[in-house]
């Protein structure tokens, strides 16, 4: 009997503990909820008051091999714009030039990304069968593998179709730098997180082209929507015969090459 | 309900408790790190785009030069570098375009900046202007003889092997040798500043060689002479000889 009282007393100490604990978690749950009522979500309070919406758009490039004439002052205005690190081996936009022999040995060289032009090439002139430049940057892919491997959410494709990198919740990883197939990422030496070309997003969004387009001296570069009949883009997309990087990876690149040789990748 | 409650045992109730304080210490500390905003749109932070979209924007743009310095712009509207943006060599103008007075900008002056596009490169497309700087008036700024607003040659090229000079080597070879460019090629002058746009004519008919090298033409005669009416058939001369080394004697 004495034993059964004391199991009675027992579950009731532990009733009452496991109701106070109940009541006391509860409480925990006040703040979470406080500031899941109170968010104002920040959306895009900035954007909002610019009036644009990034449903309406999908944005693209197009690039003009034939035009291309290899000064590097699209290298150079995206460096300032953008407040790149002016060391070498960083960059959001760089040109190579392809230099093909009559052996079919291929030759690409970017000096410093082609930041000061490019040197006369001198030696083997007489075997090069064809030479151009390539302006090189990232593709904006449509269904991009760096999205896909960031462990935390730091990068992502806007419903612009543009691929951007937050800064603050990168944790400087270099998956993304590894997975994108057109190295068009880098891991900023400052900050170290990764850094990579925003199609000028904050140009953009305020209807201003982005800046490698803007200093372009030979229109070599076309940015615009890639569906609305009246972009430029579009017209250049139905007046070239065009081609992508690396096509068989399935990423669907947002930057169309014109005129692009067969040796390009 | 109470029958149920003692009927499972003691140690599954005193597990499930330590899994329910751990399940709400993890939603708890998950609501504490993870951003509000975040997922709104996708797996972001909807934030992180207007940090990235308040970004400092330091090329104005084209567009805006106009308002001040429209003489210069229209100046600039009917020259070759109608569509060369004026940052280009100014530089970016943001800061110019918000305080005129305060920030003033450069123009290059010096003759490193205009090769960056017109020294000769192999690479370049072919009909884009270049030169070889190093034999191109070597000490000369180049805004001495070019206006960059307006650039042109200020002396059109005299002879035509300063363009042509491949034509020019072969032909010096030939028995054309004293034949000038213009017997055959009716050349507009613009053609000498405007190359593509006015194109030199050439010969279309058969009677153009015939002129000379007819039987029943009065020319000298150590200029070979054919029948014009049975030789070569329906062909044009300048499919089986060319004009520039013509080959038969």
């Amino acid at each position: 009997m004495e034993n059964v009282n004391n199991q009675k007393s027992n579950d009731l100490k532990r009733r009452k503990f496991i109701k106070n604990l109940f009541i006391s978690l509860s409480g925990l749950f006040i703040p979470g909820f406080v500031s899941a009522m109170t968010k104002t979500g920040g959306l895009k309070d900035l954007i909002l008051s610019l009036a644009y919406d990034p449903k309406e758009h999908l944005w693209g490039m197009g690039i003009d091999i034939d035009k291309c004439i290899g000064c590097g002052r699209c290298v150079n205005a995206c460096k300032e714009e953008n407040d790149v690190s002016r060391e070498p081996f960083f960059f959001r936009t760089w040109v190579e030039r392809y230099r093909i022999f009559d052996n079919g040995k291929v030759l690409v060289d970017s000096p410093n990304g082609a930041i000061n032009g490019f040197k006369p090439s001198t030696n083997d002139e007489e075997n090069i069968i064809r030479s151009f430049f390539v302006p090189k940057l990232c593709n904006h892919c449509d269904n991009p593998p760096c999205v896909q491997v960031c462990p935390v959410g730091a990068t992502f494709k806007t419903d612009d179709g543009v691929i951007l990198v937050d800064p603050k919740y990168c944790i400087g990883c270099r998956y993304c730098i590894q997975a994108c197939p057109y190295g068009a990422r880098f891991l900023d030496p400052e900050t170290r997180t990764a850094e990579k070309c925003t199609f000028c997003y904050h140009r953009v969004v305020r209807e201003l082209s982005p800046v490698c387009v803007e200093v372009c001296p030979t229109q070599a570069r076309i940015f615009g929507e890639i569906k609305k009949k009246p972009s430029p883009l579009v017209r250049f997309m139905r007046k070239h015969v065009l081609g992508v990087l690396k096509p068989a990876l399935n990423t669907e690149p947002k930057v169309f090459y014109a005129n692009m040789d067969m040796e390009v990748r | 309900m109470i029958s149920f409650w003692k009927k499972i045992p003691e140690q599954v109730k005193r597990l499930s408790l330590i899994l329910i304080i751990f399940i709400i210490t993890f939603i708890f500390i998950r609501s504490k790190l993870v951003p509000p905003d975040f997922g709104e749109y996708g797996h972001y932070r909807t934030s992180a785009v207007d940090e990235i979209i308040g970004q400092e924007i330091k090329y104005a743009g084209h567009t805006l030069c106009n308002d001040c310095h429209n003489d210069v712009v229209d100046f600039k509207k009917t020259g070759y570098h109608r569509n060369v943006a004026c940052e280009v060599c100014h530089g970016p103008a943001a800061l110019h375009t918000d305080d005129p007075v305060e920030f003033e900008l450069q123009s290059p002056r010096e003759r490193g900046h205009c090769p960056l596009c017109h020294e000769y490169i192999s690479s370049r497309p072919t009909g884009f202007p270049q030169i070889v700087s190093a034999s191109h008036n070597p000490m000369k700024p180049c805004i001495s003889c070019h206006n960059p607003h307006d650039p042109k040659p200020p002396e059109a090229p005299k002879e035509c092997e300063a363009c042509h000079a491949e034509i020019s080597r072969t032909k010096s070879l030939s028995h054309h040798v004293y034949i000038e460019c213009t017997v055959c090629h009716q050349t507009p002058n613009e053609h000498k500043i405007n190359p593509r746009n006015y194109l030199p004519g050439i010969p279309s008919s058969r009677e153009f060689c015939g002129g000379c090298h007819s039987k029943d033409s009065t020319a000298s005669d150590e200029i070979p002479k054919i029948d014009i009416n049975s030789h070569g058939e329906r062909y044009m001369c300048w499919q089986c000889h060319y004009p520039h080394l013509p080959e038969a004697r």
